[in-house]
């Protein structure tokens, strides 16, 4: 996997994205976003190449990559189950709904199915409060009132 | 009371659509400003109104903007559109990114004349993939039309408006943190002085207000201050949008007068609380705001009220919670929340954030003693007023609130070594 490149397309992306501010690092967020869409994460060869492109160092690309909740740097499952368990949420069962999904995967948070299909992530308030459970997969449209005994239809429709 | 919404769309109503917008008298009002106002004007019209901003601290708008240089000056400068919206409880916003973005970009446009601004960034957080594509498509319809770009709306100075996305970071809602991650850096807070009105985006003055702040002024530019301040209370004027989440019937965004009664949004248009059961606890601004307990139900939601019932209005993001909720684990989770969020660069939040969540998870599961309490109270008096931004004093607000407020509680807890309440929801 090491001779991973950033395609032609998330290159023009990103250098549709650069135009819109006076300096082209504003654009970095944007394009991390751009190349985790399609590669699922953002390793250390990528992240090179992305200082390039925005004449920055490869440090300060990878202090953005490790800051932000978002990024990974590593693999993580082709569906990445994100459960908010903040206040309302866990008020509306978000325990339940993570221990659900961890028992039907038989991975916890932050583990990867022997298959790459999947992982489980545990994050905070995504702004969705009133209607709790809130998911989210990868970074997809969020997947609201998620009830912990309707799980196997929540994976159905994610597999 | 009677009151005609005029943040969201009625049932029915596609306001995404420009010409759908344009028919209720969408851009008229910013055509109106940047024709026939001076920006002096525009910055008069909106301090009359009394508008505060919306996005947590309450700061009148017209007087932030005034701080701003006058147009001419040596650097360009910018609106930097906080649509970070993460403080737990909070999700108004995102309403108005995905179902009204045109107000926004209309009062955007109406900021940036009275400013003198180059262009407006909206800083919407990573995880809202429908909100930024609406946006960004509505972007596109007003620039199509001659509203946005190198002529707007036929004058001689450009402006434009750009949405981009965050990461999953908290603290890219704080108004230098998100400078700083629209910057393409981590989203460390800045020191200040200099404020943003000096030295902001990319060194440039900028003013920093959330989304539904600048929703509030296209709406005020409409109809004028005189109506704005009809609506709410003396020194907290205008409607806002109270978003209203946990244990009630109806969960939802409301959007009430400033000074609507928290037992009238709770029981009213909320539903009341789930199951007919009891109301114990009430979160009234997002979670860095102290907690209130059921017997304050009857307190007016706007600045003046909250302040004297020990509490503050914050984002107007309201987390009802009923008898069977126990209240160390409510603080438990949003300990764990902040120190999840602390960017470290000050010991006594990255040091105190820890220390709560430690202390108040050993009191959760029956572990604490007596003097984890008297240590929860002492480390929240470090917190506060000691660092670059206001996380700290939030983390702090938040722990000690519910300790204040439900002591017999957190005292059960060790007396009894386990959480009294067999039948509360789990951390
Ligand atoms: C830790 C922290 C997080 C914040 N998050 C947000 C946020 O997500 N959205 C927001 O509008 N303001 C947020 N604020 C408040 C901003 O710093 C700033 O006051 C606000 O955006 C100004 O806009 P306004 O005057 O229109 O309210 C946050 C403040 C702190 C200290
Ligand atoms: S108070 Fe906390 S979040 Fe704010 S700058 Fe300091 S360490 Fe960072
Ligand atoms: S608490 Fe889960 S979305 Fe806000």
């Amino acid at each position: 996997m090491s001779a991973l490149e950033i395609s032609p397309s998330v290159r023009e992306a990103i250098a549709e994205e650069v135009k819109k501010y006076p300096e082209p690092r504003s654009a970095l967020l944007m394009a991390l976003h751009f190349i985790q869409a399609e590669i699922g994460h953002v390793p250390v060869g990528i992240q090179r190449q992305v200082a390039e492109l925005l004449g920055i160092r490869p440090i300060e690309v990878r202090e953005v990559v490790t800051f932000y909740p978002m990024y990974h740097e590593h693999p993580v499952g082709r569906a990445n189950i994100r459960v908010c368990v903040n206040i309302a949420c866990a008020l509306a069962g978000a325990r339940e709904v993570v221990e659900g999904i961890e028992a039907r995967l038989g991975i916890r948070p932050g583990e990867r199915t022997a298959d790459g299909a999947y992982s489980i992530e545990e994050v905070q308030c995504l702004g969705s409060c009133g209607t709790a459970v809130c998911v989210q997969v990868n970074n997809d449209p969020y997947i609201e009132n998620v009830r912990p005994e309707r799980l196997d239809d929540l994976l159905q429709t994610i597999g | 009371m009677a009151h005609e919404p005029y943040l969201l769309p009625p049932p029915g109503a596609d306001w995404r659509n420009l010409e759908a917008y344009r028919q209720i008298g969408g851009y008229e009002a910013a055509r109106r400003a940047v024709h026939e106002m001076a920006p002096e004007q525009v910055i008069e019209e909106v301090k009359e109104s009394g508008l505060r901003g919306r996005g947590g601290a309450g700061f009148s708008t017209g007087q932030k903007w005034s701080f701003m240089p006058k147009p001419g000056g040596p650097k360009p400068s910018y609106i930097a559109c906080n649509g970070d919206e993460s403080e737990p409880g909070t999700f108004k916003d995102r309403q108005i990114l995905e179902r009204n973005p045109h107000l926004l970009i209309e009062g955007l446009a109406i900021a940036g004349h009275a400013i003198g601004a180059r262009a407006a960034y909206v800083y919407i957080r990573g995880e809202y993939t429908t909100a930024f594509h609406t946006l960004s498509a509505a972007i596109q319809q007003a620039r199509d039309a001659g509203f946005l770009g190198e002529r707007p709306f036929g004058i001689e100075r450009p402006f434009d408006v750009y949405a981009m996305r965050g990461a999953g970071a908290y603290i890219c809602g704080e108004e230098t943190g998100m400078i700083e991650s629209a910057e393409g850096k981590k989203g460390q807070p800045r020191k200040r002085p200099p404020f943003p009105a000096v030295y902001g985006l990319w060194g440039c003055p900028t003013t920093v207000n959330n989304v539904e702040t600048m929703a509030q002024v296209a709406s005020i530019l409409r109809r004028g201050a005189s109506w704005f301040k009809t609506l709410g209370m003396p020194t907290s004027t205008g409607h806002t949008l109270f978003g209203v989440s946990g244990h009630v019937e109806r969960p939802g965004v409301y959007e009430l007068p400033l000074g609507t009664t928290l037992r009238e949004i709770i029981y009213e248009h909320a539903g009341g609380v789930r199951d007919g059961r009891a109301l114990k606890a009430i979160i009234p601004g997002g979670v860095s705001m102290p907690v209130l307990s059921a017997e304050q139900v009857d307190v007016r939601m706007d600045h003046e009220s909250l302040k004297q019932a020990g509490t503050l209005l914050g984002t107007g993001g309201i987390v009802v919670m009923d008898e069977t909720a126990c209240m160390v684990r409510a603080a438990t989770v949003i300990a764990r929340f902040f120190r999840h969020e602390s960017c470290g660069q000050c010991t006594q939040c990255r040091e105190g954030t820890g220390w709560f969540h430690k202390l108040l998870k050993r009191l959760d599961t029956g572990q604490g003693t007596m003097d984890d309490l008297a240590t929860i109270d002492r480390v929240g008096g470090y917190m506060e007023g000691q660092t670059i931004c206001a996380l700290s004093d939030a983390a702090a607000w938040a722990a000690t609130g519910f300790l204040r407020r439900f002591r017999p509680e957190f005292e059960a807890h060790v007396r009894e070594g386990r959480c009294p309440l067999p039948e509360s929801f789990r951390p």
